[in-house]
């Protein structure tokens, strides 16, 4: 999978966030990503799992560039667009696209799906004729499985499984080659969600697409992602390969985390690690590794500074000083 | 099998008047549930298990908006039976929060965002249990504790927004858990939680379970969360039970299609076969409740549907192990492959 240069390399990426102040507020830093270093080679999907908070939706924002990171490098196709201005990334926005979350909020109402998933390229196409700029809104509808019959609706007139694909039939017609999908079927029942897990294979085959994958569900991530990438309070804590991160789990937390996912076999009983208390705030994290407020390995040396992230095995990465409490396969 | 059931449903209905004709919501729905029993209510949004749940707790607008058929007899603490859909109000209000109480999935618009939390969980003491203030305060803090909030007694002062997500729940679940009840219904109790926390309440829950007897419906959509917890298995389909049945036998050996198909759905953490194999999905989305089909409402989204499923809604029968499946082909499909 891997030819040549990466597609997306990002580098000690920081995007922090000032809260409160005003006249007598005090005024704080949220470090909501910190020090995050990925590649993701053409056509490979990688995958962003942890719990809310973690930072893992900032981190996706912040490599499409919706927001100015706060330090780090973002190169994409090769180029450094960490600090581009509007105009500058302007061509380069229909390479990379953004499916969220949310079928209901992220659709425009009043806007008929022609208009919907037409509007990227009348913004970023405005010399296409409208007979062909109709070719490629049927062409991506068609690529979602919806019927051109479904043209001039709104909405509210589609099930949430309907909405996502309009989403993404908005994502895919400007022919991305990079695709951030922010939890996209999070928000749909398990039938559905299903079918659009299905579709999302389906295009990535099809166009050949590079994604990266952002949910809280591990059993998704895994079914859809070449490799894993496990985050916690604004860092990435382990990535590997998919089926060797499923193999042999070596962080703690992404022990934890999986454990926690409760599995619809009830022949399959797992020991379960139960993480005392809460997400530490990201306001004040813990010294050191910020796990090892929760950790059940940790040890006084986890306090005094943050563990690197360091080879494991071969394209393994964990963070933490421990070797010894890597764990088999879940059931 | 002798002892007499907390809660026994015969026939619910639940029909909605809307400006476009009534919308059976719940039709034809019965169980029972005995002390210390889980009984899970599983299926897709729009199936009719949030609003049976809350007509059970007659949480629903009255007549005429909306018309609730059928009869829950619920067994009290004093050994006198009362059907809940008849009750008077106010017989209805002692009950609700004290021997039948329920957890709300949204525990962020549950509680009342300007009343410290302590005062909204001693608000049903005082009213249940004619305790002083001071008293229901005490308890409150002793309840905070057991649902495992930190520093409890210090918590009490505390507004909603101060709490997160998790300790919210917890909040939740103490106040439902107040007076003790016989029967607990929890409404999607972790679906806006994240899966460690969704575990330590799972936990929990069980815990308290174990410790009171306390018989729990408990409304999900995530199968995983019903092969944690549960004793018995209802699934509903666009407001009908489809099967209904011991916990293990149905995730193992599902009958009805439906059944199959949401188990089909869900991706298996697996190393072995990760990703290997496209998700079976249920093809369609739900019948409106307003036009369902004349015969089985699966029917149109079914592999396995004959003209005949299309005809004439299927009878909801015994397919052995204690089971009742709603599917004029289980006998056949029974035997082939899942």
């Amino acid at each position: 999978m891997t030819a040549g240069a990466p597609l997306v390399e990002v580098t000690g990426l920081r995007q922090w966030f000032r809260v409160g102040g005003g006249f007598f507020g005090r005024q704080d830093t949220v470090r909501a990503v910190e020090d995050v270093s990925f590649a993701i080679a053409r056509g490979e999907v990688l995958g962003l799992v942890g719990e809310s908070g973690s930072g893992k939706s900032t981190l996706g924002r912040a490599v499409v560039r919706m927001s100015v990171p706060t330090a780090g490098t973002i190169r994409f196709e090769g180029r450094d667009i960490t600090r581009l201005g509007r105009r500058a990334l302007r061509p380069i926005r229909p390479r990379m696209q953004f499916i969220f979350q949310d079928p209901f909020a992220s659709l425009n109402p009043r806007m008929t799906v022609r208009q919907i998933v037409g509007a990227p390229l009348a913004i970023q196409r405005p010399e296409l004729d409208p007979a062909a700029r109709a070719g490629r809104v049927a062409e991506a509808l068609q690529t979602v499985e919806l019927s051109p019959a479904h043209l001039d609706r709104y909405p509210h007139e589609f099930s949430g499984g309907q909405r996502q694909r309009i989403g993404i039939a908005r994502a895919l017609i400007m022919e991305p080659r990079f695709l951030v999908a922010d939890e996209p079927v999070s928000a749909l029942d398990v039938s559905i969600q299903a079918q659009i897990l299905n579709l999302l294979i389906a295009v990535r085959q099809k166009l050949g697409l590079t994604m990266l994958f952002i949910s809280h569900d591990l059993a998704v991530v895994g079914h859809l992602c070449d490799r894993v990438a496990v985050m916690y309070l604004g860092r990435i804590v382990e990535i590997a390969p998919t089926r060797a991160l499923f193999r042999c789990l070596r962080h703690p937390y992404s022990q934890a985390l999986f454990s926690a996912a409760p599995v619809a076999d009830p022949t399959l009983r797992r020991p379960r690690i139960l993480l005392t208390g809460d997400l530490p705030s990201p306001l004040a994290p813990p010294s050191g590794c910020a796990f090892r407020s929760r950790c059940r390995h940790a040890l006084p040396a986890c306090a005094t500074a943050v563990p690197p992230l360091r080879e494991a095995a071969p394209g393994h990465a964990v963070r933490c000083i421990r070797d010894d409490v890597a764990l088999g396969p879940p059931g | 099998m002798a002892q007499e059931p907390l809660l026994e449903v015969s026939h619910l209905s639940v029909t909605f008047a809307t400006e476009n004709g009534p919308l059976p919501a719940v039709r034809d729905v019965s169980f029972r549930l005995s002390a210390g029993e889980t009984l899970a209510l599983v299926g897709e949004s729009g199936s009719g298990k949030s609003v049976a749940s809350l007509a059970l707790m007659r949480l629903v607008p009255p007549a005429p908006r909306v018309s609730l058929g059928g009869s829950a007899h619920f067994c009290a603490a004093d050994g006198s039976r009362h059907d809940l859909l008849a009750l008077a109000p106010d017989a209805m209000r002692r009950l609700r929060g004290n021997e039948i109480s329920m957890i709300f999935q949204e525990p962020m618009t549950s509680l009342n965002p300007v009343h410290r939390i302590g005062e909204q969980i001693a608000e049903a003491i005082i009213f249940h249990q004619g305790a002083s203030h001071r008293a229901a305060l005490a308890r409150a803090g002793e309840l905070l504790e057991k649902v495992g909030i930190p520093d409890a007694h210090r918590r009490l002062s505390a507004f909603p927004h101060h709490l997160s997500g998790g300790m919210r729940q917890r909040v939740m679940i103490a106040m439902a858990l107040a007076c003790t009840p016989r029967v607990l219904i929890a409404d999607e109790p972790t679906t806006a939680l994240d899966v460690t926390v969704q575990a330590q309440i799972l936990e929990l829950l069980k815990e308290l379970q174990h410790a009171n007897g306390m018989a729990v419906v408990f409304i999900t959509h995530n199968l995983g969360v019903v092969a944690e917890i549960a004793d018995r298995v209802m699934v509903m389909y666009a407001g009908l039970i489809v099967e209904e049945g011991a916990m293990v036998p149905v995730m193992t050996r599902p009958r009805m299609p439906y059944t199959r198909g949401l188990l089909h759905s869900v991706p298996r953490i697996d190393p072995e076969t990760l990703g290997s194999a496209p998700l079976t999905a249920i093809p369609g989305t739900v019948p409106d409740p307003l036009h369902l089909p004349p015969g089985c409402a699966f029917a149109p989204r079914c592999a396995h549907a004959e003209p005949a499923c299309a005809a004439a809604p299927p009878p909801l029968e015994p397919a052995g192990e204690g089971r009742l499946v709603r599917c004029r082909r289980w006998r056949a499909l029974a035997e082939a492959p899942a």
